[in-house]
């Protein structure tokens, strides 16, 4: 009955009834006018039950009208024109008459038959096939849209990866900032992870663009530093995006005007960071890394960007990767760079620019690893003096005590090592295995004959330190002292603000992984090494990163030799200092060193307990 | 019968079910076979007696004896003509064996001739018992048009008070409520129907306000999947409207059938004697059919697998008839050695290839499947040559099949189709996928070439003259190379296309649609060769026989008919769903015909003989998918539900149930080695089920097995081997390759 209370179903009213009737010209009845509101009702029931089957044999979710007509024609009814149309239609009022009504406009059929906008026929149905599951494992989407299988992710998850993965790569500065801040903090985006580092491997469809490398860099950085995520196997593929920052010859490198130069710093930073607190989770990475590294290096048909790369990659990795991949390699690799440095025609300014690059950056490494290699000597000098007084510092007296090993280091700390132990066990390069250490001053006397008196170390120490260090305060006024003149006269066009950038990349002091915290004596004389050093000295280090808080900074000045003379470069670096550093001073070849340097303004630094990641965005 | 059987010792029962003639399924459907026969008399006797002849098997040829002798006693002498002439038995066929010997020539059917004579007797009262029933039908049948709709409703005339209908049911609900536990669930399904009787007994009567009462009070009793029919039935409310409603009619023509424990049943019926209940009594001796079994009631969860079709169960004998679901025997084909890749292969493997195949096939016809019909029950058409190197290239696929399982699950293939606006409606890929065929809702049928190889149509007539027929190359001369092309379009249907396939040999294509046609497509010339009319109404499904020749299709006129592609009507009618048909499937070995309904139930048909051989209830929806496992011995349906139900069908019994779609199963499909079922549904997932899982682990005693009360375990989740997901592309057509790699199909909603 139309005056019922509750409803079931959407009725026609009796008065509907009776003003369609009206409007058709005959009077009505209530009675009769009931009935048949009663009759209209259930025949249009009856009409959408019947219709809601071919709606389901045609295989679709919704109900149209024509499937509505459908059911009509089969029951014998006259179908409904004129509704066929996809958009919802305008259903309007007129409030005098308390009418409504759908819409319905005049056609012009003149103007619809002599319009010259006449549709084109829709495209042609098509079949496409794309391999959707292989071997039952969801096949990855290409880039940059959502894989397929994060659909099965909650959709909160889902939301979060489309914002994050939007923000970072989008427009806005301060949105990725933000979404960094939060991927990096984040505690429940495991389950993301294998998405994200998906979206990182993208890095190298964007080669052109050094931007979106930047903010993949960025999001590397995030994923790493976050600490509630288990990277697992994944540090695998983010160390292989990271070094295709690092090495590859980017298709952004070929316009000088990109400054491509701060993200292979940046992603060698980055390297050698993921590399100290995630080493340990990938089994031989350091070696295939440092193996990657080396070969790029002595392979010259690379350009000088990847070269370039290679230096500040394994500079990244600390001093022992300089010491056994470039100190051996550099005088092989000194004739190429030799040549580029020297060709003087405008034709090969660009490349002479990029060797310059090079150069720099081998000096910045080889003077750390003098720097470190002569700390560590005079460490363990200290540090076992009062056992072994009348050992000799130098590698030739450890030969001949532990004549057996060639690696020395290795051998005996590997049960504690996580990856260094695989520099000998992986040695698929034989270089690995020819390598001796060369005593510290051998080592020097080559380098100078390389860079002459570009090579300078200098240590400034804190207050603790000035007893020891013959590098006094007054050496570095004089320094100081000195006029910036040389300095600002270099080429203005090849100035390489860069080099200061790579200066930063000076992670911990010691040249092996997180897993790999042995003093540094292991490194100068692991002769001296034993159970109880060992144990000893990490404990030390890490147990008081802040508590002291002196560091000593680094500084090269640098002026390269013989005719290619070009003024001074100033160089500076600054290393947070590792508190056995502080407990035992070091002892310094600095004093025999000729100082020639300026201090300059401090650049950014890198600390034990921020790691400040952030390039200028 | 067998509830008869049933009730032999309680006599009160076995009356009260007897005297209602039988119009269930059985009835229907047998005198809907003896009109088709009769029918076509001329088509049957002249193209289709020899192949009658061939296909009769001494069994079937004892039924027909059997049935001839009943005719004759009962003095229906036409029948009798008609039905020796369709058999082609001869005039005076007394002796059995001579026919037998001339039809039959496999030495393996001997024995079973041997075998079936022992038990002929019991045959011969089978048969009359049945045919009993057809004879009866006739009457029943003309019962059944829509004119005599008023007899028929006119049941529910001259009953009580109408405000004590309220009164009797929860009278009876009281009751129930009270009994032991064990019985209750058993009972609680006498409610449904009893409500649905009752509330049209109502409206009937023109007690309008006191039905609408009656149902409010207590529509809500009732299962949660009744919920479709009530929703029907609360639209109805006048006598007038009653008379159009098939759903209704169907509720009234055909008994709800419950089983009922033996136990339960004494006491539903003592306690309505005792309270002198003759209203609720009438209801159950006119419109409920009460299969009663001896032995332990079932639970609840037994019950709620099993119910849910529109007529309540399946009477436990419509499942007993034998079943030959085993395969049929491949034809020895001698595997031809001289094709060029094999002669690349090394020398040795000549010999090896050739010796395994000798005795595979050696072994082959020895241990003849004893489930399988026999080689041509049903006339199969003759291999031709282009169908045994199809038969080669098959083999030579099998060999390199990947061997599925749980821990090795398919690749999948996603053929989307692309710019469908006017809405594609069905799907289908050839055997050895090498072609798609869509139908569309804009009457179109359109196949690609999934290879690179392009479709092309076949010369015309003027140019045909001019090929030199004797060339070897002569098929590949007759193409016409300017047609080639990755698609083609066929017009001809006047409606949405709902049901699509491709014949075996890739020659035709059939396409059933809105219009009531299904049409016969050839793909050499890509043309309309046959438009098949029969359905009035809307055909929602057809298929090919896996050997061609046959088809079956089924729509909304509520029979399937069978079909051979030179007969311009159908050769058989299966009737008996109480709803649209809407999907039809053969079985592997072609004798058997499943049909699922929107009924909720599926039946089962033999091909040869037209009747319903299984009947499957407990699905809670619409069917609208059905596979055949490649071994024939188990089926698989999909409905509206989102349930996979899995069926035994030499058992007649449910297998396992498969829950996890969350939206219609629009398609199901067994590997080529049946061990994983994938299911293709409109909530945009495959899922993949291990099935070999679930036939093992369900464990069969007799009791079981003769009763059919099978104890489900709850392990969807166990047996789920994969969800694949697509991106908003709704599944409607899976297919394995040869090779066993997924191929699915659909449009994308984006």
């Amino acid at each position: 009955m139309a005056d019922r209370e509750e409803r079931r179903f959407a009725e026609v009213s009796r008065e509907s009834v009776r003003l369609m009737a009206e409007g058709a010209g005959v009077e009505l009845g209530d009675d009769v006018a009931a009935l048949l509101a009663e009759d209209v009702c259930y025949r249009l029931r009856e009409a959408t039950q019947s219709s809601s089957q071919f709606m389901r044999h045609a295989k679709r979710r919704k109900l149209t009208v024509e499937d509505f007509n459908r059911a009509l024609r089969w029951s014998n009814v006259e179908a409904i024109c004129g509704y066929g149309a996809q958009d919802a239609l305008p259903f309007r009022s007129v409030k005098e008459g308390e009418l409504f009504f759908v819409e319905d406009r005049d056609v012009n059929l003149v103007e619809l038959a002599l319009a010259t906008n006449i549709p084109k026929g829709c495209a042609e149905t098509m079949v496409r096939v794309n391999v959707s599951y292989l071997d039952g494992k969801g096949n990855l989407e290409p880039q940059g849209t959502v894989p397929t299988a994060v659909q099965s992710l909650s959709d909160d998850l889902l939301k979060y990866y489309q914002q994050i993965t939007r923000a970072i790569l989008g427009e806005d500065p301060h949105l990725m900032k933000v979404a960094l801040l939060d991927l990096q903090s984040n505690s429940k985006i495991a389950a993301l992870l294998p998405y994200f580092v998906y979206v990182i491997s993208g890095v190298k469809s964007v080669s052109h663009d050094l931007e979106q490398l930047n903010r993949l860099m960025h999001m590397v950085k995030s994923l790493v530093q976050n600490p509630y995520l288990y990277l697992g196997s994944y540090v695998r593929s983010l160390v292989s995006s990271v070094m295709y920052c690092i090495l590859e010859p980017l298709a952004a490198s070929i316009n000088p005007l990109n400054d491509h130069w701060t993200l292979r710093d940046y992603a060698a930073l980055l390297l050698s960071h993921i590399f100290w607190t995630h080493g340990d989770l990938v089994s031989g990475l350091y070696h295939q890394i440092v193996l990657s590294l080396q070969k790029v290096l002595s392979d010259p048909v690379r350009p000088l960007c990847s070269h370039y790369g290679a230096v500040v990659g394994l500079h990244a990795l600390g001093w022992k990767a300089v010491e056994r991949v470039l100190f051996p390699h550099l005088p092989a690799y000194w004739a190429n760079l030799q040549a580029v440095l020297d060709d003087y025609s405008v034709s090969n300014a660009q490349v002479k620019a990029d060797g310059h690059k090079v150069y720099g950056a081998i000096l910045v490494a080889v003077e750390r690893l003098l720097k470190m290699k002569a700390l560590s000597l005079s460490q363990s000098a200290e540090g076992h003096s009062g056992a072994h007084p009348g050992s000799v510092v130098g590698a030739a007296s450890y030969r001949v005590n532990s004549p057996g090993l060639s690696p020395p280091p290795e051998p005996l700390s590997e049960a504690a090592l996580g990856i260094a132990s695989h520099l000998q066990v992986g040695g698929a390069g034989c270089h690995w295995e020819e390598w001796t250490p060369v005593p510290l001053p051998a080592m020097y006397c080559e380098l100078y004959s390389f860079f002459g008196d570009s090579l300078a170390v200098r240590f400034s120490t804190g207050p603790g330190f000035g007893t020891h260090s013959p590098c006094t305060p007054s050496q570095l006024s004089n320094s100081r002292k000195e006029p910036p003149g040389p300095a600002s006269n270099l080429d203005t066009t090849r100035k390489m603000p860069q080099l200061t950038a790579n200066l930063n990349i000076s992670p911990r002091q010691d040249g092996s992984p997180r897993t790999d915290p042995p003093p540094p004596t292991t490194r100068g004389a692991p002769i001296y090494l034993s159970g109880l050093s060992r144990e000893v000295f990490p404990k030390a280090r890490f147990t008081s990163p802040q508590t002291t808080p002196p560091a000593f900074s680094f500084l090269i000045g640098g002026r390269q030799m013989g005719q290619r003379c070009q003024g001074r470069r100033p160089f500076q670096t600054m290393f947070a200092t590792t508190p056995p550093v502080s407990a035992v001073p070091p002892r310094t070849y600095a004093h025999k060193l000729p100082v020639i340097g300026r201090v300059g303004k401090p650049v950014r630094r890198w600390t034990c307990s921020h790691y400040s990641l952030h390039l200028p965005l | 019968m067998a509830a008869v059987q049933g009730g032999m010792s309680d006599a009160d029962i076995e009356t009260d079910i007897k005297t209602e003639p039988s119009t269930d399924g059985f009835g229907n459907n047998n005198a809907n076979d003896g009109r088709v026969l009769s029918a076509s008399p001329g088509s049957g006797s002249s193209t289709g007696s020899n192949k009658q002849t061939a296909a009769v098997t001494p069994e079937d040829q004892q039924t027909l004896l059997a049935v001839l002798q009943f005719l004759k006693k009962n003095k229906l002498i036409e029948s009798v003509e008609i039905l020796r002439r369709e058999a082609g038995l001869p005039e005076n066929s007394l002796d059995p064996k001579a026919t037998e010997s001339a039809g039959a020539g496999s030495g393996g059917a001997a024995g079973i001739v041997d075998l079936e004579g022992g038990d002929v007797s019991s045959l011969l009262s089978r048969v009359t018992g049945s045919s009993s029933a057809g004879a009866q039908a006739p009457t029943k049948a003309v019962a059944e048009d829509q004119p005599d709709v008023r007899v028929v409703l006119s049941a529910y005339s001259q009953q009580g008070d109408p405000t004590l209908y309220e009164v009797y049911y929860s009278d009876l609900k009281k009751f129930i409520e009270t009994v032991l536990d064990c019985h209750r669930a058993e009972l609680s399904q006498v409610f449904y129907p009893l409500f649905v009787h009752m509330y049209l007994e109502l409206v009937y009567n023109n007690h309008e306000s006191e039905a609408k009462a009656f149902f409010e009070k207590f529509s809500g009793d009732q299962e949660c999947y009744y919920e479709e029919d009530l929703r029907v039935l609360s639209g109805l409310t006048k006598k007038e409207h009653m008379r159009g409603n098939e759903t209704l009619l169907d509720f009234r023509t055909s008994k709800f059938v419950l089983r009922i424990s033996r136990d339960s049943y004494q006491l539903l019926k003592r306690h309505l004697q005792e309270r002198q209940n003759n209203q609720i009594w009438n209801i159950i001796q006119e419109h409920l059919y009460i299969d009663i079994f001896d032995g332990m009631p079932r639970s609840k969860s037994q019950i709620d697998a099993m119910s849910g079709s529109l007529a309540g169960e399946a009477k436990r004998e419509a499942n007993k008839t034998k079943v030959y679901y085993g395969l049929l025997k491949e034809p020895e084909i001698e595997l031809p050695l001289d094709d060029e890749d094999e002669e690349a292969e090394n020398e040795e493997g000549k010999p090896k290839k050739k010796k395994p195949k000798k005795d595979s096939m050696g072994s082959k016809s020895k241990k003849q499947d004893p489930n399988a019909p026999s080689q041509n029950r049903i006339p199969l058409p003759e291999l031709k040559d282009s169908d045994k190197l199809d038969k080669i290239m098959y083999m030579k696929e099998a060999t390199k099949r990947i061997r599925l399982g749980s821990d090795n699950l398919p690749s999948v293939c996603f053929y989307t189709f692309l710019n469908a606006y006017q809405g594609l409606t069905a799907v289908d890929f050839t055997d050895d996928s090498s072609l798609i065929a869509g139908g569309f809702a804009d009457s179109t049928v359109r196949v690609w070439s999934v290879t690179p190889k392009k479709l092309r149509k076949v010369k015309s007539a003027a140019d045909l003259n001019l090929i030199d027929k004797e060339s070897d190359d002569v098929l590949e001369r007759i193409m016409d190379e300017k047609t080639a092309s990755e698609s083609k379009i066929m017009y001809g249907h006047s409606g949405p296309v709902y049901g699509i396939s491709f014949s075996p040999d890739r020659n035709y294509l059939l396409s059933s649609s809105e219009d009531g046609t299904v049409r016969l497509w050839s793909l050499l010339t890509f043309t309309c060769l046959v438009a098949y009319k029969g359905h009035n109404y809307p055909v929602w499904d057809t298929q090919f026989s896996p050997y061609g020749y046959y088809f079956v299709s089924g729509g909304h006129d509520r029979v399937a008919r069978l079909w051979a592609t030179d007969h311009y009507q159908p050769l058989r009618i299966f009737s008996g769903h109480l709803a649209d048909i809407t999907c039809t499937r053969f079985h592997p070995n072609s004798n058997y015909v499943a049909t699922g309904s929107s009924d909720r139930t599926i039946r089962v048909w033999d091909v040869l003989s037209g009747n319903c051989v299984r009947i499957f209830t407990g699905h809670k929806g619409p069917i609208h998918s059905l596979a055949f496992s490649p071994n024939g011995k188990f089926l698989a349906s999909g409905a509206t539900d989102g349930r996979v139900l899995l069926w035994d069908i030499g058992h007649g019994l449910m297998m396992g149930e498969l829950k996890g779609h969350t939206d219609t199963i629009y398609s199901l499909r067994f590997s080529r080695d049946g061990e994983i079922l994938a299911s293709g549904s409109m909530d945009n997932t495959v899922r993949l089920w291990d099935v070999m899982k679930a036939f093992d682990d369900l464990e069969t005693d007799d009791f079981t097995a003769a009763t059919g009360h099978i104890h489900l375990q709850d392990n969807s989740q166990e047996l789920l081997l994969g969800t694949y997901t697509t991106k908003s592309t709704p599944v409607i057509h899976l297919h394995f390759t040869r090779r066993n790699l997924l191929l699915a199909a659909g449009v994308s909603q984006l």
